[in-house]
């Protein structure tokens, strides 16, 4: 046996997750694809008392439309949204950031709930969340909250969630269909965590840009807007000038850690190098959507 | 021991059966108590693929999952690729390329083929090399193995080797 022994529980409902997870009072931990939480315990680095599967929640597991909204279940799978032809429509920076997640096997299991609430800094879904401004809608056993992702991602590894809470829902406003995206990466072999990645979203007309959104993943403990590059390409538009200042700010922008995979200097560079390709391409996709 | 529960699920087209501790994986149940060990360990924690079967028709790491989320389930593990005594086309490809060596990542690698080439029956090499990059091999160099799923890929689509 792996994992040191725990209580298992399958609830059916999120009424019922809410009350185990209360009733344990943070000793239990709540499973959903189990492909960060399953190594964990098999390494025996987290020992709960008790597991509250949520797989067997079918409620949890849904992609609408809704108020110019694309809502998804927070137990939906990555496999899931890679293959939903509303996900390829509406939000395909969510499409491109999913074929990245690990491998297909890896996103049979995943789901974007848990990848947001494990918070891995080097995770793309966080990073996704963050520049599309998408609102986190956490239950707990009385209440509901819907939080910014500025508001949820706290530290490494670390959300706003309370131990007694679930992450149920997370809403995607669906950008203006002229918009251009690109979720670029650096990872040492496919399929791998990436050293750093860079999700940019523009919403723009010909080289005016009304809004431009960056944000980091890899280059500190939650992932980082980069305000101050998106106001260089919202003032000066889309120009090879302008792309090439907003990916040097974005440089400037970021504190990254210097760890095992990378130098501080090295995630600077990438940092660089993949806003100006995710800049090009964002602006290239924009232009081929409007004609 | 802890408490048992019992499950029901079907693997390789029969029903079977059994009773485990809930934090029995689902890859030590197939080979310890189904005898089923032609899906392999390696890593244990998802990384090294050598574990993937199908779970309900997807490819999924086995050492990543409970046996008890099983229950229910329907799996196809690397014994049920062959049908009345005739090798899958891709374990046919498997050998006719020299797509192994050791063996240990083979069962994996059959079933992450198998569930790439289900997901896209006409992938580019690229597309092939990144699909297989869901599990290691320490020995072939992965060039037979390339080849070995581009045969079976054409080979499935009815097409002549
Ligand atoms: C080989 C491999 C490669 C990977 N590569 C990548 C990669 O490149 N990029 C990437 O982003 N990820 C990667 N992952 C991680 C993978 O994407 C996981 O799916 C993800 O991190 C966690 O999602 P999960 O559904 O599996 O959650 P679990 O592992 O079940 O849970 C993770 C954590 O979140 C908590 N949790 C889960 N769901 C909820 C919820 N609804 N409410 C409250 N808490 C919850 C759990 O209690 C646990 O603490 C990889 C994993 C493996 C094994
Ligand atoms: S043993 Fe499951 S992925 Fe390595
Ligand atoms: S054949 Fe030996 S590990 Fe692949």
């Amino acid at each position: 046996m792996k994992p040191s022994p725990f209580i298992y529980h399958d609830p059916t409902s999120i009424e019922e997750a809410l009350a185990l997870l209360q009733h344990y009072s943070g000793d239990a931990k709540v499973l959903a694809g189990g492909q960060s939480l399953m190594p964990l315990l098999n390494f025996r680095l987290s020992a709960p008392t008790a597991l509250v599967d949520i797989n067997r929640i079918a409620a949890l597991s849904y992609i609408q439309q809704e108020a110019g909204q694309l809502r998804i279940g927070a137990l939906t799978r990555q496999r899931t949204l890679e293959f939903s032809a509303l996900v390829r429509e509406h939000l395909p920076l969510l499409y491109e950031a999913t074929t990245l997640v690990g491998h297909l096997p890896i996103r049979t299991r995943g789901t974007i709930g848990g990848s947001l609430a494990h918070a891995d800094p080097a995770a793309e879904y966080p990073a996704v969340a963050t520049v599309m401004e998408a609102e986190l809608v956490v239950q707990g056993p009385k209440s509901q909250r819907i939080l910014r992702p500025e508001e949820f991602f706290l530290g490494y590894l670390t959300t706003a969630l309370a131990s007694d809470e679930v992450l149920v829902e997370v809403r995607f406003p669906i950008p203006p269909p002229t918009s251009g995206w690109a979720f670029v990466e650096f990872a040492r072999r496919h399929g791998d965590f990436a050293l750093v990645g860079i999700a940019a979203l523009l919403d723009a007309e010909g080289e005016q840009c009304r809004r431009a959104r960056l944000a980091t993943a890899g280059v500190g403990p939650t992932p980082v807007r980069l305000r101050a590059a998106e106001q260089i390409l919202e003032h000066e538009g889309l120009t090879e000038q302008s792309i090439e200042a907003a990916a040097v700010r974005a440089a400037e922008l970021v504190e990254p850690q210097s760890d095992l995979h990378a130098s501080t200097d090295f995630r600077r560079h990438l940092t660089q190098v993949l806003t100006r390709r995710a800049l090009r391409q964002a602006k290239a996709r924009s232009q081929e959507r409007q004609g | 021991m802890s408490e048992q529960r019992q499950l029901r699920l079907v693997v390789n087209g029969e029903v079977r059966t059994g009773q485990v501790e809930p934090r029995k994986l689902l890859v030590d149940f197939l080979r310890e108590d189904l005898g089923l060990t032609g899906t392999h360990v390696g890593c244990e924690h998802g990384i090294c693929g050598a574990c993937t079967i199908l779970v309900n028709g997807e490819a999924a790491r086995s050492c990543l999952m409970l046996a008890v989320q099983a229950d229910g389930a329907e799996l196809l593990t690397v014994e049920g690729l062959a049908r009345e005594g005739r090798l899958h086309p891709l374990q046919d490809a498997f050998w006719e390329h020299h797509g192994l060596q050791c063996g240990f990542c083979t069962p994996g690698m059959l079933i992450a083929a198998y569930d790439l080439l289900q997901t896209n029956p006409t992938p580019t090499e690229e597309e092939i090399r990144a699909g297989l990059s869901a599990v290691l091999c320490r020995c072939t160099g992965y060039h037979g193995i390339v080849r070995a799923v581009q045969a079976a890929a054409e080979c499935l689509r009815g097409g002549e080797e």
